[in-house]
């Protein structure tokens, strides 16, 4: 049986660095089994967050020879095998311990977003074609890489000022079902800095579940601020159309 | 007293985070009860995650016909009778509300053309039943849940595991656990704790099921003496993947078969003709999970030991749509594009119909103040759960937990913490770091997995379960050198002895209750006494602690009212 090599950053807030393991690879065994062959022979007490092992729940991201990616769908054998294999944790939140980081604040960010609200007195009726578009969105399982990768967060550190692709992807999906009556163009400007985003597409060539972050979510709530904040003409002639109909979309 | 440790009070306190979990903490804090969470993962990562084919409801979107009545009695046929019927009830009467409930906080279901909530056949089910998103219905419903009630206010203790519920008296009065970010203890009192932390599927290795499925919730009602029911009833889910090795047990939903999927063995032949030719392929899952494993056993199996599931005669782009995740799973771990090439599966550990035992209308169990809703709790599925039961089961009776367990909060004083069984559950969790070089855990979790792969499996026998009795006895013992190395932070492997005291627990429950039950019923089939047995449809097995002894018991189920009983009779006997 083949031998991988893995190099896994094993340290903690204080610092760290990378160790040395060796695993046999077997058929169509992916970057976490490796790591809990580590686990259960090497080190027992090497920390990784893991749930389903089946590229559902978006808990096991890593950055694996640089790349982020949810280790449980990162094949052994897509990987170089003849140098070792290095296993990071994500870099844009800050270490616990090996690779499990603390991404508390992206639960912070999450509650600034007022959730759905219907419309008042709506029919509960919705037609496929109008929510294929939130259905895309909606498949976010909350791995945050995007996060890990969106250069504002990684390399400008601007957690304070802005929300990161995953939560302009739950921002899309409120605006954009069909039943909702809430305006959060106000929240998306001001709270969640959405034009700090210079639609790099990092974000979109990480996602695992292949939502068009930037094209579909991002780039249509940038023009609705757009819309709402500097064309005060066609704010005018909106809210007049709109009077006493239901909110657009 | 309490100074030494964190301490958070809550009226309610609910022990997981999936859907029973947060529909119950929704209803708690619209009663008013302050209400705190715990998760040992992340919030919005539980099991609940990975349910893709749906929740079950009588919404009579796609079929008209179907009403709670058929709903009540495909569930009861699916459980084999041995169901309590009145949570069969609730829950087919309720179920529809819960799904428009979910809808009303932003889910966003498939839907029909007339714009209403799609539903999609499944095996059991008269009618076409199951509310659904493609093959994440999971996914969306924990979001919805997740966002519903952190907007409302619950407190949320994420990465933190309970190991063991604290006592006042006669009645519970908190819960003891740590923090796996750092090792550190932490106390919770509460008025009402609800248990809803799903099953125990990684008591073995082949297994749909995450890290967290150690049975934790039955193992800490237990010790603290309320009584658990129908442990032996463990549901393989007849589709897991099987190849390569490390897929094994990842679930392929039954969803593709709602679809049209098709079962083969090795020789091209539609097996399931031979097993229940009037379903089919959508026959229940205790039925499809034993003729895979049969028609393997008997030499016609694929090459990997499975059977071929086929979707590849429907149009390429409607499975993606309907499937999107299996497409992508089957493309990116197996390297199979299942729109061309059959799928290879066979049964992987799913569910377990046991659990606490509640009562129906309020999920109280056997202990003041403590509840027990989802997969955690027994008594609505019976021998067999139809697929799709889960989920609205989630919502059911995670609902009436919360309600019961708010209300039961109200009209209760509060508790009064016992210092020793605090001090003595720090002392249980610190003892693998006084030990050197003691068991290994991952051995021993191997161990165990083992046993209950070989030996309380699909199919059982006398022998087989009492070899597996004698070994977990063996198990226990090793449990007791366990030791670890390594700091108390994040350290797995410390977790990891903890978790398999639970499942150490709950696998002597299934393993006892399944050498008592000596028919085969549902999940439940034993070669020694292979058919129905109508006395022992007529009771439950329960499982209680008494000192350090498992005591097995068994009592009568409760009479169905006749009305009930009439709807059972239409159609009896055909099918199941």
């Amino acid at each position: 049986m083949a031998e991988a090599i893995l190099r896994i950053f094993r340290g903690t807030r204080e610092g760290g660095e990378p160790v040395e393991y060796r695993v046999p690879v077997a058929t169509g065994m992916v970057v976490l089994d490796a790591l809990h062959y580590v686990q259960k022979h090497q080190a027992p007490d090497l920390a990784v967050r893991w749930n389903c092992k089946a590229g559902k729940c978006g808990s096991c991201s890593a950055e694996v020879n640089g790349r982020p990616r949810l280790t449980c769908k990162t094949r052994m054998d897509t990987l170089p095998q003849d140098k070792p294999i290095i296993i990071y944790p994500m870099k844009a939140f800050p270490v616990i311990k090996d690779l499990v980081t603390d991404v508390s604040w992206n639960y912070k960010v999450n509650k600034k977003i007022p959730p759905f609200q219907p419309r008042k007195g709506v029919e509960w009726k919705m037609y496929q074609p109008d929510i294929d578009r939130v259905q895309e969105f909606r498949k976010c399982i909350e791995c945050f890489l995007c996060q890990n990768v969106c250069h504002v967060l990684r390399d400008h550190e601007k957690k304070e000022e802005f929300g990161g692709p995953r939560f302009f992807v739950r921002v899309a999906a409120l605006e954009m079902h069909p039943l909702d009556g809430l305006s959060r163009t106000s929240l998306l400007k001001n709270e969640l800095g959405l034009g700090l985003c210079n639609i790099t597409k990092c974000c979109t060539e990480v996602c695992p579940e292949a939502i068009r972050i930037t094209d579909n979510a991002i780039i249509p709530l940038k023009e609705r601020v757009v819309d709402e904040f500097y064309d005060p003409l066609l704010r005018l002639v909106r809210k007049i159309r709109n009077a006493g109909k239901p909110a657009p979309e | 007293m309490n100074e030494k440790y964190e301490t958070h009070e809550h009226d309610v306190l609910i022990i997981g985070a999936g859907g029973a979990g947060l529909r119950a903490a929704i209803e708690a804090l619209a009663q008013g009860a302050s209400v705190g969470v715990i998760c040992k993962s992340l919030l919005g990562k539980a099991h609940t995650v990975m349910a893709e084919g749906g929740i079950a409801a009588a919404m009579a979107n796609v079929d008209q016909a179907d009403n709670w009545q058929v709903h009540f009695r495909d569930t009861m046929r699916g459980g084999k009778f041995l169901n309590n019927w009145r949570m069969a009830q609730i829950h087919a009467q309720e179920s529809s509300e819960r799904v428009r409930e979910l809808e009303q906080w932003g889910a966003l279901f498939d839907r029909t053309e007339d714009g209403r909530i799609l539903q999609r056949a499944f095996g059991g089910h008269t009618f076409k039943r199951l509310c659904h998103v493609g093959d994440r219905t999971g996914l969306e419903m924990i979001r919805t849940l997740q966002d519903r009630g952190v907007q409302m206010g619950f407190d949320v203790y994420m990465e933190c595991t309970v190991t063991r519920l604290l006592k006042d008296g006669d009645r519970v009065a908190g819960a003891f656990g740590y923090w796996r970010e750092n090792g550190r203890f932490v106390v919770f009192k509460a008025k009402s704790i609800v248990v809803a932390t799903g099953g125990i599927g990684k008591a073995w290795p082949i297994t749909s099921n995450s890290w967290e499925y150690t049975g934790d919730g039955m193992a800490l009602a237990y010790d603290a003496g309320a009584d658990l029911m129908d442990m032996e009833f463990v549901q393989f889910h007849p589709t897991g993947m099987v190849w390569p090795p490390g897929v094994q047990g990842i679930l392929v939903t039954e969803a593709v078969r709602g679809e049209g999927g098709i079962l083969r063995n090795r020789l091209g032949e539609r097996f399931m003709e031979k097993y229940d030719a009037k379903r089919m392929e959508l026959s229940t899952r205790d039925v499809v999970a034993r003729a895979i494993y049969t028609e393997v056993r008997e030499g016609r199996g694929t090459e990997h030991g499975g059977a071929f599931l086929d979707i590849s005669h429907k149009p390429a782009e409607y499975v993606k749509r309907k499937l999107p995740s299996m497409y992508h799973q089957f493309l990116e771990l197996a390297d199979v594009d299942i729109t061309k090439q059959p799928m290879e599966v066979g049964p992987t550990c799913h569910y377990v119909m046991g659990g606490v035992k509640v009562e129906a209308d309020t999920a109280q169990s056997s202990l003041a103040g403590l509840f027990a809703a989802g997969e955690a709790a027994a008594g609505l599925h019976g021998a067999n759960r139809l697929g799709g039961n889960s989920l609205s089961d989630l919502l059911v009776f995670g609902r009436r937990a919360g309600l019961a367990a708010a209300q039961h909060a109200k009209t209760t004083s509060a508790p009064t913490l016992d210092a020793r069984e605090i001090e003595d559950a720090e002392r249980e969790l610190l003892t693998p770091f006084e030990r050197k070089d003691g068991e290994n855990p991952y051995n021993l979790h191997s161990d165990l997995q083992e046993v209950m792969q070989a030996l309380v499996g699909i199919f059982r026998t006398e022998e087989d379960l009492q070899s597996a009795l004698t070994k977990i006895e063996e198990l226990k013992q090793r449990s007791k050198r366990l030791s670890i190395t390594g700091s108390r932070m994040f350290n797995p492997g410390w977790h990891l002895c903890r978790d398999l005291k639970s499942m150490l627990t709950v696998s002597e429950a299934v393993t006892r209750s399944a050498i008592a039950r000596r028919e085969s019923r549902g999940a439940h089939s034993r070669i020694d006494y292979p058919n129905l047995d109508p006395a022992w449809g007529k009771q439950n097995n329960l499982i209680s602690r008494q000192a350090e002894h498992m005591n097995l018991r068994q009592e009568p189920i409760s009479t169905i009212p006749e009305d009930l009983q009439a709807l059972l009779a239409e159609e009896k006997g055909t099918g199941a």
